[in-house]
């Protein structure tokens, strides 16, 4: 096993068209599990894709440690790159069993009848779906034929097993329980994994390292903790977490975590000069005496709290948590603990 | 490991020349050499020459008429059995068009002889029940107006199954609005729905017409004994006074057919592409009108006619068949099972048709099914620029009239293949391979729908396995298309087990098939013997058909022709 490495990979669809995937360059640790996120249509898939053989890169290339997996010439085609793939609608197929899905790339490999079995097994037992061998993957429900798949890529010990939007198709419940089946399967593979979705509360929940994704650009690549706290970008800082992004005048020095005192100092100044992006939290916006004013415009009662969307007296919206209730129209005073210049 | 120069398509290297060797050896050879002789001959004067041939103009005059009116009839009783079949409370609807479709899927040749038993001074029906004209009295069928009668029938499920695919496809929700906008039954029927079926209808009739046009069996039986020749027999008819200009006519007459069946074509073409509206709205089920009173009446009609144009004519077939010694009335009594021992068990020429027809049609059948589902596999997943020009070419050969493709393929075999110096002229291998052009289309139809139903990343799935195409194609895609491969398999060999207007032209001694005899015995005069031979040919069609019919329910829609 090695590192996977994206070297300033490109991909376009058509000739001189706008390209699907451009410049991403990504190096993912031995073992890592990177999340890939992004808005719908970003090129996440078509990046998977590329990693997995399906696509040839247009420009950049691909490799597995030092060995080249593809550049705009050549490529090793997926068959001979030991990878395995969980697909968005389990690419199942349909006329064999459970067993004989799981065991289709021992027997491809030429492993011994027995030693497939075992390997099958352990497979199986490893996502629970021990008693379901002999069906057909037409009577499973969804989340277990999710688990097939998942055992599918288990027997072989890749290096590199590759997820699209494997949740994308169960629903909540379903969700949680195999989020957690993937960070099994992790860590006892250690395989490099590459997860896309477009629902950063999953990336941030699963990986360890977290690549957003913007109209076939990579922004930013980091822990989730790091991409939390420090976006970089307003697509980022709007992408992750709930904040706001606010347009605020620019302050002279160059400090981005900004506190109460410094938010209070940009939002008294005139908007006139350069302008600075400032990502506001909700949980950092709280309801105080003599703060600065906003008028609430909508109310959403969460259970624990409300949520509220408030408009500064320019216009520009924050949203805040608030343990009372507040109707639309009502004008508050806030306060904003903590902000990150983008 | 290696690296392999791989695009990032799933295909081996070989697969594109593969299919474009195949396109060309089946279709684009063939119809080159005869476009080339065709015009060659043109050059040398031999059209100004077979334009002052009044035979030729005649043949061409009752081609068109025949072809006409063959059209005329078929629309209206397509027609009239799509709207009432798709549109009304009928009831049996499956059994009557079942029994509908029957027609166009029993060889002409057989239609014909089933209708001359059930008219005529020499029917054993009518003589047997003394109805039967005096001895002496024309055969009423051996004219034009039986040609064209004939014609209507054999093609009327093609009408039909087009007409029944546009009703089908109509918006409900517009019908729905429409009666909510207050509008009777009636007028909902003739102020929607008939407008907007009939492109349907148009194009029904447009195939309906290039199917007249290269008809060969129906002409060939009712026809020639009465000299009365259409383009397809007088092609043969020169073949069989065979001169040295033979060559340059028949490919004159073979572009007059083809070019008749291109402006046929061309119609569907065009009215089909005015159906946009397709896809506005839902559209499945047409609302189901009440015939309320006339219910009774409209079934009553509907069985008359399956009763006048299937059972009347197959019943004379058979009772042709039992015919006992000439002269003797059929009775319970008198029927005899002599012509189905003789041509079972005691004609060699028979029994060779038999051997030959199964056999050719297996080969054309399971050897056609590999070429198809590799070719299929390149159209569907293919990214190549060409696969649209390949499946147009693929589509021509079979959209062609049969008696183009085998004038093709004699003038292409006529001399030794060049380099390795045989000749497969006369030989079974002749009619293989212009049976492999002709049902090239037919087999490869179900196959690519299958294919169009199979979920890409299944494959994509196979190929992380580890899995190369060999072992992919043999592990899941074939598994995935079976049902459909099957249902090919079973419709090439019926449609080739019952042609009859390719090897008419490219048998000889010892190659003949099933439908050559048939009409040979019919020439020759053993009329029993070729009305047993055509109805253990019916028998097999419609087992075959049952078959297809159970299988239906497992297929992509479409890949039983006459279910919609
Ligand atoms: N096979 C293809 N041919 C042409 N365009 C494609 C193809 N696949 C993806 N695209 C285009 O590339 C862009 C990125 O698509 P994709 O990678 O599927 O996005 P995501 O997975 O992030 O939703 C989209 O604009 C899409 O239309
Ligand atoms: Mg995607």
């Amino acid at each position: 096993m090695a590192k996977l490495i994206l070297n300033r990979l490109s991909k376009s669809f058509e000739m001189g068209g706008r390209p699907a995937v451009n410049d991403v360059s990504l190096t993912v640790r031995e073992g890592g599990f990177l999340a890939l996120l992004g808005p719908s249509g970003c090129g996440k898939t078509t990046v998977l894709r590329m990693i997995a053989g399906f696509e040839q890169p247009t420009d950049g290339s691909i490799l597995l440690g030092e060995r080249v997996l593809a550049d705009a010439g050549e490529m090793v085609p997926p068959e001979h790159r030991n990878m395995a793939m969980v697909f968005q609608s389990y690419a199942l197929w349909p006329h064999m069993s459970v067993t004989e899905n799981v065991g289709y790339p021992l027997k491809v490999r030429g492993v011994s009848r027995e030693k497939r079995q075992r390997k099958v097994a352990e497979a199986l037992a490893a996502v629970r779906l021990e008693s379901y061998a002999n069906r057909r993957p037409a009577d499973l429900s969804g989340g277990q034929r999710q688990r097939v798949a998942l055992a599918r890529c288990l027997v072989t010990e890749p290096d590199v097993v590759l997820l699209d939007e494997p949740l994308a198709n169960l629903d909540r419940h379903l969700r949680q329980e195999m989020e957690e089946t993937f960070r099994e399967f992790h860590a006892r593979s250690g395989a490099t994994m590459i997860y896309v979705t477009h629902d950063q509360a999953e990336a941030m929940a699963l990986a360890t390292d977290v690549a957003v994704m913007s109209e076939g650009r990579l922004l930013q690549v980091a822990t989730p903790e790091e991409i939390y706290a420090r976006p970089e970008g307003r697509l980022v800082g709007g992408l992750v977490g709930q904040g706001a992004v606010l347009s605020l005048a620019s302050p002279h020095d160059d400090k981005r975590l900004l506190d109460w005192p410094a938010m209070q100092a940009m939002l008294a100044k005139s908007r006139s000069g350069p302008a600075a992006d400032v990502l506001v939290r909700p949980q950092d916006v709280e309801v105080v005496p003599n703060g600065i004013p906003a008028t609430v415009l909508s109310v959403l009662f969460e259970g624990e709290r409300y949520a509220l969307r408030l408009a500064l007296p320019d216009g520009q919206t924050l949203r805040a948590f608030s343990r009372q209730p507040a109707k639309a129209g009502d004008v508050l005073e806030v306060a904003i603990h903590s902000a990150w210049r983008l | 490991m290696t690296r392999a120069s791989h695009r990032g398509n799933s295909q081996p290297r070989w697969l594109f020349p593969f299919v474009i060797t195949v396109i060309f050896f089946l279709s684009v050879l063939p119809l080159g050499r005869l476009a080339v002789t065709g015009i060659a001959s043109a050059m040398q004067g031999g059209a100004r020459q077979m334009l002052g041939d009044p035979g030729v103009w005649q043949a061409a005059y009752n081609t068109l008429f025949t072809s006409f009116f063959g059209m005329i009839a078929a629309v209206l009783l397509g027609g009239g059995f799509a709207l009432l079949l798709t549109l009304f409370d009928i009831r049996g609807k499956t059994a009557l068009g079942f029994l509908f479709m029957l027609p166009t899927m029993i060889p002409p040749q057989v239609t014909a002889l089933s209708w001359i038993g059930m008219t005529g001074p020499s029917s054993t029906l009518l003589k047997a029940i003394g109805l039967a004209p005096p001895l002496g009295s024309p055969q009423p069928l051996y004219s034009i107006g039986g040609i064209a009668l004939l014609y209507g029938v054999q093609n009327a499920p093609l009408v039909y199954l087009s007409l029944r695919a546009g009703l089908l496809a109509l918006p409900r929700d517009g019908v729905e609005a429409a009666r909510l906008a207050g509008a009777s039954s009636w007028q909902v029927l003739r102020d929607v729905i008939l407008p907007l079926s009939l492109p349907g209808l148009a194009a029904g009739a447009a195939i309906a017409f290039v199917s007249c046009v290269g008809n060969f069996g129906i002409p060939a039986i009712l026809g020639i004994p009465a000299s009365i020749y259409t383009l397809p027999t007088l092609i043969y008819s020169k073949f069989a006074s065979f001169g040295p200009g033979t060559f340059g006519d028949v490919s004159l007459l073979s572009a007059l057919i083809a070019i008749l069946s291109i402006a046929g074509l061309a119609v569907e073409e065009r009215v089909l592409r005015g159906r946009d509206y397709r896809v506005i709205g839902l559209s499945g089920q047409v609302a189901v009108f009440r015939l309320g009173s006339w219910r009774r009446m409209a079934e009553l009609g509907l069985w008359l006619t399956i009763f006048v144009i299937l059972f009347m004519p197959l019943t004379a077939l058979v009772a042709s068949s039992l015919a006992p010694a000439y002269g003797v009335p059929l009775s319970t009594s008198t029927a005899t099972l002599h012509a189905y021992r003789e041509i079972l068990f005691r004609q060699a020429v028979t029994r060779t048709a038999f051997t030959n027809s199964i056999g050719l049609s297996l080969g054309t059948a399971f050897g056609l099914l590999v070429v198809t589902v590799l070719t299929g596999y390149f159209l569907v997943r293919g990214k190549s620029r060409f696969t649209r020009v390949i499946s147009a070419l693929a589509e021509i050969p079979y959209a062609l009239p049969g008696i183009v493709l085998a004038v093709a393929f004699i003038l292409l075999f006529a001399a030794p293949i060049p380099i390795i110096g045989v000749s497969i002229y006369g030989t079974i291998w002749i009619i293989l391979i212009a049976y492999f052009s002709s049902f090239f289309a037919v087999s490869l139809k179900p196959v690519v729908s299958a294919f169009r139903q199979v979920d890409p990343s299944l494959e994509e799935a196979a190929r992380l396995a580890g899995a190369g195409f060999g072992r992919r194609l043999r592990d899941i895609l074939v598994p995935l298309v079976a049902p459909a491969a099957g249902a090919s398999v079973i419709l090439v060999f019926l449609i080739a087990c019952n042609e009859l207007t390719i090897s008419a032209l490219l048998w000889s001694a010892g190659t003949q098939t099933l439908g050559v005899a048939i009409y040979n015995l019919d020439d020759s005069g053993s009329f029993n013997l070729a009305s047993a031979l055509s109805v253990l040919v019916v028998v097999m069609v419609v087992a075959m058909m049952i078959v297809l019919e159970l299988m239906a329910k497992r297929l992509p829609k479409g890949v039983v022709p006459w279910r919609s």
